[in-house]
């Protein structure tokens, strides 16, 4: 296969803590074999920090916890034909999630006005910093996602499964073992 | 003469009375569901063990079984029904296995691999559903709650005390427990009820024993629910 | 809040009263919650404590009851508790801008208490009151016809903590506006005639088996009446009037047939929990002619032998109750309820009413009697059914108001009479609820086979876009469809005729109906559980303008679900006004239907609100590049 028919995969990390991106890393000597037929374009892997227009695949792990996730996950959407999310925190927010039952303004109070130990006691007012949401959300949420792989994080294999099912043009399945949502 | 129907084709033998999933079951047939225990009354809530019965929905739970009947349940278009139901419950609570002591062991999460859930496909509620751990040996989370009530028959049926009731209405119904203050801790609940016992998801957990069994040999990373779960296995 | 703060010896003695009132009954606990919520308030947790002492009951029991129905309150709402009605034709006549008022005036945020515990103010679904709306209940009793002058009264005389029995008696003066009458609303009927002539229909000669099993079991004098009785009604081909249109001489036959077993007995149940948004013939029924119901209702318990029977009065009918209450009094002291009815020995009946609180799913049969035992009103699983195993797992028969208003009718005519009337398939008359936009809305009574256009120009409307007939669980009638007939073989009906004039967006109309039933889905199963608030969120969506195609297909697949999966007929009708609006107006959603490729609910500029505030920026796009985002 020559590089021009190679597609274009895309990575990305939200509000995740790259434990998927790391079980990515997972199908090991596997990486060879899918070099044959993909390369990378932005990802934590080369570095690229933005999407060239034409990616084939855009792979997402993590939630959308700011607005900042919100710009990332619509730029992948906007350059990448198929979407998929990997892992639990993209596909239900997870673990970041579970700051919803509160109210965003009660957590910030919280945090830097009433506890204990810092200096100024003022909520983080940096422009560079981004703002957070109300509520974290599960990536479908905002952006069209047309494949998922769930696992927390989901195992090497499992998501050399679906992807090696998406290359050969299979909807991607996983049976017993692979699909996890632990 | 003996009394049979058939279920996707094959024949299931049934006494009278049975009902469908009962007869099923027996004769080692799956069907999913999450509100039917076979130690309880049936409910009929969950919907889950949906199946089609002469072409017409019905929840196999209550639906006694008789002669000649031709009931449908593994296929496509009932288990994406199935599936939509489950997505539905993942996303009315709040369903976060990774941290969930009942991970591998939890009847919702096996029910959701068994249909092939790759996502809850919904926006979820996140609703905000306090815990209760007032009670020495026993945490309620009820963040996990898919209102089966099978903890209301057991203590009501089995134990005789009332600890849990479904209050509330529609999208707001939800699991109320037998004291003023309404907390476990002060009912008369113990880890010897019934209730204690039956939870299909992670709601009445024992406390100071979580992931005790590692990852890949908990019960359902062993076999799918549907292996595991045929009456007299 | 000391307003709602009573002692908790004063709360003892309510609850005691009450539940000594009710024999210590718990299968009388919805009224025995409703009684002390209407001495204390609310129901308190002390009150509850009592509660759970006196009548030997779990609290669990209590207070999930009690947190079942809408008009229950187990957290103080005040001592005024205003709710105005949320029906869309509430709508239509300004609802929103009197609740505003109201709350601008008494200085009450929407669905809070006031800081002072005096008052709350919110919505409830459809009162019964849409020909005289908009509507509004304060402490469970109507007041209609709503102006901003009598909102100003209204918040005075709240202001000024004038008891409600003082307030003024037109407040609560609800209209019939009875605009055709046909065979029951000019009934010309003395009470007891119906009965007398049910008797004396028994045949001279000959002693059917299937007589032997009601009240005049062995008398000599009244044999064969009751099975003769029943022939009329089958002869009179007389259905179900609460929509679904069962043969009523069948479910009286199969209730009659059941067996009983030893201490049980028959049960005769009147459902008068007109709970479909749209519909209020079933009050003008009780209010003007509750002699004809009830002596209905004695026929059929003359014809099915039950001794005891109920009426399932919805709570927005609260104010009805005593005036009910007064017409059976009245009956008993004429023999014509109670022991011996018409002086024939062993002929027992006498009728209870339940008075609901605030639940549309009690109107289906077996969640009313769940109701009725005083519990929540979830429907049972079925089979078995009622005839056999209903109150109290006694055999029972359920039956709309206006049905047995008409079995009455047959009983005094005759079946053939009444068969004559209406059509080949729908026999007799209708009652229609009409309101909405036209001149004169009220009742009319026509011959089942009216057209809708008939129905229009009688009541004055014009340049009418859509007809939504028997409720949001009915079907939406648009203008091509005009020449169809009221009747079992085209539209069938509960009653309701709401119209729609071409001014009028029938998506909004839509959405309303979903939010009702979002409302009032019990909670039991999950299709309808979570299925309509999904629902209600995929409207909701529209309305924003963040529709596409994605969420018409989203909605078609959560109406196969509700309907193949649903426990009950609320679950499989609930996207009947969706789909309905849908195929006949296309137009209301493409307009609304903003986007053509998926587009989320989510919106970032909601979803920062919170931070914004906080932090005190409000830079647009949170300072970052829309072209590119950051770093990854």
């Amino acid at each position: 296969m020559t590089a021009k028919n190679k597609l274009k995969v895309a990575t990305t990390s939200l509000a995740g803590c790259f434990g998927c991106h790391m079980s990515f890393l997972d199908i090991d000597e596997r990486l060879f074999t899918l070099l044959e037929h993909i390369e990378f374009d932005r990802s934590p892997l080369t570095d690229i920090k933005t999407c060239s227009p034409d990616c084939d695949i855009g792979i997402i792990e993590g939630g959308l916890c700011n607005a900042e996730n919100v710009h990332v996950l619509r730029e992948f959407r906007k350059n990448c034909k198929i979407l998929i999310a990997m892992g639990a925190c993209a596909i239900n927010g997870g673990l970041p999630a579970q700051r919803n039952h509160l109210p965003l303004t009660t957590i910030l109070e919280e945090v830097y006005h009433t506890s204990p130990g810092l200096a100024n006691g003022m909520i983080p007012n940096d422009p560079e910093l981004p703002l957070p949401l109300n509520k974290v959300h599960p990536i479908h949420e905002v952006v069209k996602i047309d494949y998922f792989i769930p696992g927390c994080p989901p195992s090497g294999d499992a998501i050399w499964k679906v992807l090696t099912d998406l290359l050969a043009g299979r909807e991607p399945e996983l049976g017993h073992g692979l699909m996890h949502y632990d | 003469m003996s009394l049979t129907f058939t279920l996707d084709g094959k024949t299931i033998p049934f006494t009278e009375g049975q009902t469908i999933i009962q007869a099923a079951g027996a004769a080692g047939v799956f069907i999913p569901h999450l509100c039917y225990h076979p130690e309880f009354k049936p409910h009929g809530s969950c919907k889950l063990c949906t199946v089609k019965v002469n072409g017409r929905h019905t929840a196999s739970c209550t639906m006694r079984a008789s002669a000649g009947m031709v009931v449908e349940s593994e296929t496509e278009e009932i288990n994406a029904e199935r599936r939509a139901l489950t997505q539905m419950l993942f996303v009315e609570g709040n369903h976060f296995c990774p941290s969930c002591e009942k991970s591998g062991n939890c009847q919702l999460q096996a029910t959701a691999y068994h249909l092939g859930m790759m996502s809850p496909h919904y926006d979820h509620f996140f609703p905000s559903r306090p815990v209760d751990a007032s009670h020495p040996e026993v945490l309620l989370d009820f963040n996990r709650c898919i209102l089966c009530s099978l903890c209301v028959r057991a203590s009501r049926d089995v134990d005789g005390k009332n600890v849990f009731a479904l209050s509330g209405r529609g999208i707001r119904t939800h699991l109320i427990v037998n004291a003023k203050s309404g907390q476990l801790g002060d009912t008369d609940f113990t880890l010897d009820d019934k209730a204690a016992q039956v939870c299909p998801v992670g709601v009445i957990l024992k406390k100071r024993q979580g992931f005790a069994v590692p990852i890949g040999e908990r019960k359902y990373d062993k076999a799918p629910i549907s292996d595991t779960m045929t009456e007299g296995k | 809040m000391a307003l709602n703060e009573m002692h908790a010896e004063a709360v003892a003695g309510v609850v005691d009263r009450v539940v000594a009132r009710y024999r210590r009954d718990p299968s009388n606990m919805v009224q025995i919650l409703r009684e002390i919520q209407e001495a204390c308030d609310w129901i308190s947790p002390e009150a509850i404590d009592r509660l759970q002492a006196t009548l030997g009951v779990p609290r669990t029991k209590i207070e999930g009851v009690a947190g079942f129905y809408s008009f229950f309150y187990t957290e103080p709402r005040g001592k005024y508790r205003v709710l105005f009605s949320d029906n869309i034709t509430d709508r239509m006549l300004g609802n929103r801008a009197m609740m505003e008022r109201l709350c601008n005036s008494l200085w009450v945020e929407r669905g809070k208490v006031s800081e002072d515990g005096l008052v709350s103010v919110g919505k409830t679904a459809c009162t019964g009151m849409c020909d005289q709306g908009p509507a509004l209940l304060v402490n469970n009793y109507a007041i209609v016809g709503l102006t901003a002058e009598r909102i100003d009264q209204i918040a005075e005389l709240i202001r000024g903590k004038v008891p409600l029995a003082e307030w003024p008696a037109q407040f609560f003066k609800v209209e019939d506006n009875i605009r055709r009458a046909d065979l029951l609303l000019t009934a010309d009927f003395k009470p007891g005639d119906a009965l007398l002539a049910a008797r004396a229909r028994a045949p001279d000669e000959g002693l059917m088996a299937s007589n032997m099993r009601s009240w005049r079991e062995g008398l000599p004098s009244g044999i064969g009446g009751p099975a003769a009785t029943l022939d009329e009604i089958k002869r009179a081909n007389l259905r179900g009037r609460g929509g679904a249109g069962f043969t009523t001489g069948l479910k009286w036959e199969a209730c009659r047939n059941a067996p009983l077993k030893a201490g049980q007995r028959r049960i005769v149940v009147c459902n008068a929990d007109e709970g479909e948004p749209g519909t209020f013939k079933d009050r003008v029924l009780l209010s003007r002619h509750p002699d004809l119901v009830f002596e209905g209702m004695t026929v059929a318990a003359y014809a099915v032998g039950a001794t005891k029977g109920f009426v399932y009065l919805r709570g927005e009918y609260r104010y009805l109750l005593d005036h009910l209450n007064a017409v059976l009094a009245h009956r008993r002291r004429e023999k014509l309820l109670g022991e011996n009815i018409l002086g024939i020995p062993g002929a027992d009946f006498d009728i209870e009413i339940h008075v609901g609180a605030g639940a549309y799913v009690c109107g289906e049969e077996s969640a009313l009697i769940e109701s009725l035992e005083g519990k929540r009103g979830t429907p049972r699983n079925r089979p078995p059914f009622p005839v056999t195993n209903g109150y109290l797992d006694q055999p029972t028969i359920v039956n709309n108001v206006e049905t047995f208003a008409a079995a009455a009718m047959i009983a005094l005519k005759g079946g053939d009479w009444y068969a004559g009337i209406g059509t080949k398939h729908s026999a007799g008359t209708k009652i229609l609820s009409v309101s909405g936009d036209c001149e004169r809305p009220g009742i009319y009574e026509y011959p089942f086979g009216v057209s809708v256009r008939q129905v229009l120009e009688d009541c004055g409307a014009t340049e009418t876009q859509a007809v939504q007939v028997s409720g949001p669980s009915g079907i939406c009638v648009a203008e091509n469809e005009f020449d169809r007939i009221i009747g079992f073989e085209d539209i069938p009906t509960a009653g309701a005729f709401t119209i729609f004039n071409k001014t009028r967006d029938m998506f909004e109309v839509a959405r309303n109906y979903v939010h009702f039933f979002q409302h009032e889905s019990c909670g039991f199963c999950t299709p309808c559980r979570v299925g309509t608030s999904l629902l209600k969120n995929l409207m909701d969506k529209l309305h924003y303008g963040a529709g596409s195609p994605y969420d018409f297909s989203e909605i078609e697949k959560l109406n196969q679900l509700l309907q193949s999966m649903s426990h009950c007929g609320l679950g499989h009708t609930a996207c009947n006004p969706v789909l309905d609006t849908i195929a006949k107006f296309r137009p209301a959603y493409e307009k609304r239907m903003n986007q053509q490729d998926f587009t989320p609910a989510f919106d970032l500029d909601r979803a920062l609100a919170a931070a914004r505030q906080m932090t005190g920026r409000d830079d647009a796009a949170a300072h970052l590049s829309t072209e590119h985002g950051g770093a990854a």
